[in-house]
């Protein structure tokens, strides 16, 4: 369970001068923290924002950015857009959920360290099929590449760790 | 540096055109997000380490004081040749080097900079010819970069490299010598039509926010670009950051508004970057802000973050995004030139729309129309995606055939197969296939054909390419980033999507079509935004000119691209079985039988065509029918 830093939301709000019209911005601020949206964390926002948990709760889970839910150390963005579409991104997909166990309806490991999700685009369908490992983007993958990635991933937390 | 006054400006101008003269050789690393994920940073910081080493003198910005044999190392925005990256232009030879890596560098600088020699190995190739010279490339040759005409050329982070190109003069002479209504009339007599995809007269838009006598009015510019298999202004906003910016104060100046947001998706992280950097970097000199260059004339820029949402795409649900709400359309009218932006008359434009303002300002309406067709002049920026050989970004005039484009600057379809269509204008789009290779793109030719422009992803498909799954793939998108906000739309597109999924399981019915055609119909005329208004086309068009594949899915229960994997057929070849046994053990539901050492049958009652079988078997008896 995380605990909320309310002090690290008042500095992001306090940023935003406190103004509702910028909401979206304050979630993605507060998301970059957590890497996804403490439910404590929002209804703090939406009281010092003086609007009502429902609306600030209907933005939050109308944009597909937003999760409610914790997410893995790397969340990796597999594109599914035409241009990797057509250039068999389902295959490179494939791989990855049986490397790392994962589905689309159980899409974060327990042990806190991949999060997979489907995208649209990537912006460099030039280089078809894509994915992204949190702000990196790799490209002209191949299932073998999208395992090899994954396990260096694996080894690099390890390291870390 | 402030620029005060006009006069500032100009003396500034000069001073930075002859500090980028004084570079002798410029080495443009490209760092569009293709060429990045393919490592061009890499290449870029080894150009550093090598150059220090040797001890030569390089610049990354202009400096004060140039000197002689002075190299400037630039990162630059997207030279289109995405397939090739990292590309490297070396001027001012005008050479392009192709899938530059760190360990070419060395040789680069040796032979490329210090000296003048070509490294073949690193041009571009085809059929057995190299070419040195970027514009000789026939990817290159055929285009017409006006758009794009920085991107590649100069340093995409310095607003004193665009100042030098001739950068802001437009809005100088939009300031100084032109008053609101004649920059309004300019842009009408130039017919530039909106490149987001409908493509509404910009200047009738303009005309109409600037007659509001209500204020405050605003700028927005629609950054949100959706279509997947699109990156066109991706591409803008990341190479040529100011030359929008520029576009959007002169509107501001044009209909009276003085404050201007962009939108920008937040899968686009080097684009927010680099307008981030061209936005402080225009309030600092003095471009931005309050009265810029002593005009009396304000600007201010705001920058707001998407975060997912295809639909707010659409006028109305962008601005209801940027207000800090749920990103849904509303019914028009109001339309958003009367009722936009906090409920005030707004100037909303894409970013290609206002790429070309400048240009229009500077050049004159009657340049523009020389370029183009009659009715829809200028040029469009694609990208070319897909089955192709040439994948990238792409600039022609309007009017250029869908030939020249897929077969000439595209070079034709990968691994020789043969063409069968292009999808055009995203998931709100239509195909076109070989009876269009001819056909003009402009926004009326393409209507005409059951298409559209859209914001100009152009994603070609070769044989093996299955249209139902190609109209599922845009249906399961659209159902999804449908808003759920009007009916036919919400329960208009899942219904669609479950019957493409039934008929490309095999489980479609005749009945099934006629059902996909009434409902498209249905929703395209009922649905509140354009979202649900367009989501049927790809459908529609598939089924007007690839009928008897849909024909071919629900009666024969045959794919005749042979791409949808549940109706594939496995059989094993008599001749060539050794009865081994391999496939039996290893099929996952018990469907092959047979003796062994004796012929193996597969049961196509059982068969879930996993295609393990044939994936297993040592002497290639399986085979796909």
């Amino acid at each position: 369970m995380i605990t909320v830093d309310y002090a690290k939301v008042d500095e992001i709000l306090d940023s935003y001068r406190y103004d509702p019209s910028k909401v979206i911005a304050i979630m993605q601020d507060i998301q970059k923290i957590y890497r996804y949206l403490p439910q404590e964390a929002l209804a703090y926002t939406a009281k010092k924002l003086k609007i009502s948990e429902a609306r600030i709760f209907g933005v939050a889970t109308f944009y597909e950015n937003f999760s409610l839910e914790s997410k893995g150390k790397y969340v990796i963005k597999v594109c599914a857009g035409t241009a990797c579409h057509v250039r068999k991104s389902a295959k490179v997909l494939e791989a990855i959920f049986q490397e790392t166990g994962l589905s689309r309806e159980n899409p974060t490991s327990e042990d806190g360290l991949f999060t997979i999700e489907i995208v649209s685009c990537l912006g460099a369908c030039g280089l078809a099929p894509t994915m992204m490992v949190n702000d990196t983007t790799h490209s002209s993958m191949t299932p073998e590449k999208a395992v090899a990635l994954i396990r260096a991933l694996r080894e690099e937390a390890e390291h870390e760790a | 540096m402030r620029l005060n006054t006009l006069e500032e400006f100009r003396a500034a101008g000069e001073a930075y055109r002859r500090l980028l003269e004084a570079q002798k050789k410029k080495v443009l690393v490209c760092s569009g997000t293709g060429c990045v994920a393919a490592g061009s940073l890499k290449v870029y910081e080894k150009f550093q380490d090598v150059m220090n080493r040797k001890g030569l003198s390089f610049e990354l910005e202009l400096e004060e004081d140039p000197h002689k044999d002075l190299v400037g190392l630039k990162k630059c925005g997207c030279h289109g040749y995405c397939e090739y990256g990292p590309l490297l232009r070396i001027e001012p030879a005008g050479l392009l080097y192709v899938r530059v890596s760190p360990e070419d560098v060395e040789e680069i600088v040796e032979k490329s900079i210090l000296s003048d020699e070509v490294i073949e190995r690193l041009c571009y190739r085809d059929d057995g010819q190299f070419y040195a010279k970027q514009d000789e490339i026939p990817f290159y040759k055929k285009q017409t970069r006006l758009v794009l005409e920085h991107c590649g050329r100069i340093n995409a982070e310095s607003i004193e490299e665009y100042i030098a190109v001739g950068g802001y003069q437009a809005l100088a002479k939009a300031l100084f010598d032109m008053k609101p209504e004649e920059i309004v009339r300019e842009i009408s007599e130039s017919g530039l039509r909106g490149r987001g995809g409908g493509g509404f007269p910009a200047g009738r838009k303009w005309s109409q926010v600037a007659a509001q006598k209500n204020f405050p009015k605003y700028v927005v510019c629609n950054g949100d670009e959706g279509d997947p298999g699109a990156f066109m202004d991706c591409s803008v906003m990341e190479g040529d950051p100011h030359r929008m910016i520029e576009g959007m104060i002169i509107a501001g100046i044009a209909t009276g508004a003085e404050d201007g947001y962009i939108y920008v998706r937040a899968e686009y992280p080097l684009a927010i970057k680099r307008l981030s950097i061209a936005w402080e970097q225009a309030e600092e000199a003095g471009l931005l802000g309050e009265n810029i260059l002593n005009s009396g004339k304000n600007f201010r820029l705001h920058i707001s973050k998407g975060a997912g949402a295809f639909v707010c795409g659409e006028g109305s649900a962008l601005t209801s995004s940027i207000e800090g709400n749920r990103g849904m359309p509303r019914t028009k009218p109001p339309r958003t030139v009367d009722h936009g932006l906090f409920a005030q008359p707004t100037c909303l434009n894409n970013v290609e729309t206002f790429a070309n303002v400048p240009l229009i300002i500077e050049r004159g309406a009657a340049w523009y129309r020389t370029i183009g067709t009659e009715n829809s002049p200028g040029t469009k920026t694609f990208s070319l995606t897909g089955n192709i050989k040439n994948t990238g970004l792409i600039e022609v005039p309007m009017g250029t055939s869908l030939r020249e484009v897929v077969f000439e600057i595209g070079g034709g379809i990968k691994n020789n197969k043969e063409y069968k269509a292009v999808q055009i204008g995203g998931p709100s789009g239509g195909c076109l296939t070989n009876e269009h290779l001819d056909l003009p793109l402009d926004f009326d030719s393409l209507k005409r054909a059951g298409a559209i422009i859209g914001s100009g992803g152009l994603v070609v498909m070769d044989e093996d390419t299955c249209m139902v799954e190609i109209a599922r793939f845009f249906m399961e998108f659209t159902k999804k980033e449908s808003c759920g906000k009007c009916t036919p739309c919400r329960e208009g597109t899942k219904r669609m999507l479950e019957i493409l999924e039934r008929i490309v399981a095999g489980e479609g019915t005749v009945e099934d079509v006629e059902m996909l055609e009434e409902l498209a119909q249905t929703i395209q005329a009922a649905s509140l935004c354009g979202l649900g208004k367009t989501a049927t086309n790809p459908v529609l068009s598939t089924l007007r000119y690839f009928r008897d594949e849909y024909m071919a899915h629900v009666v024969e229960k045959r794919c005749p691209a042979g791409s949808c994997q549940k109706l594939k057929v496995f059989r094993i070849i008599p001749k060539k079985c050794k009865g081994c046994g391999k496939c039996a053990r290893n099929c996952p539901v018990g469907a092959i039988q047979g003796e062994l050492r004796g012929l193996h049958r597969i049961d196509p009652e059982v068969c879930i065509r996993c295609g393990t079988c044939a994936a297993n078997c040592s002497f290639d008896a399986v085979e796909e029918v």
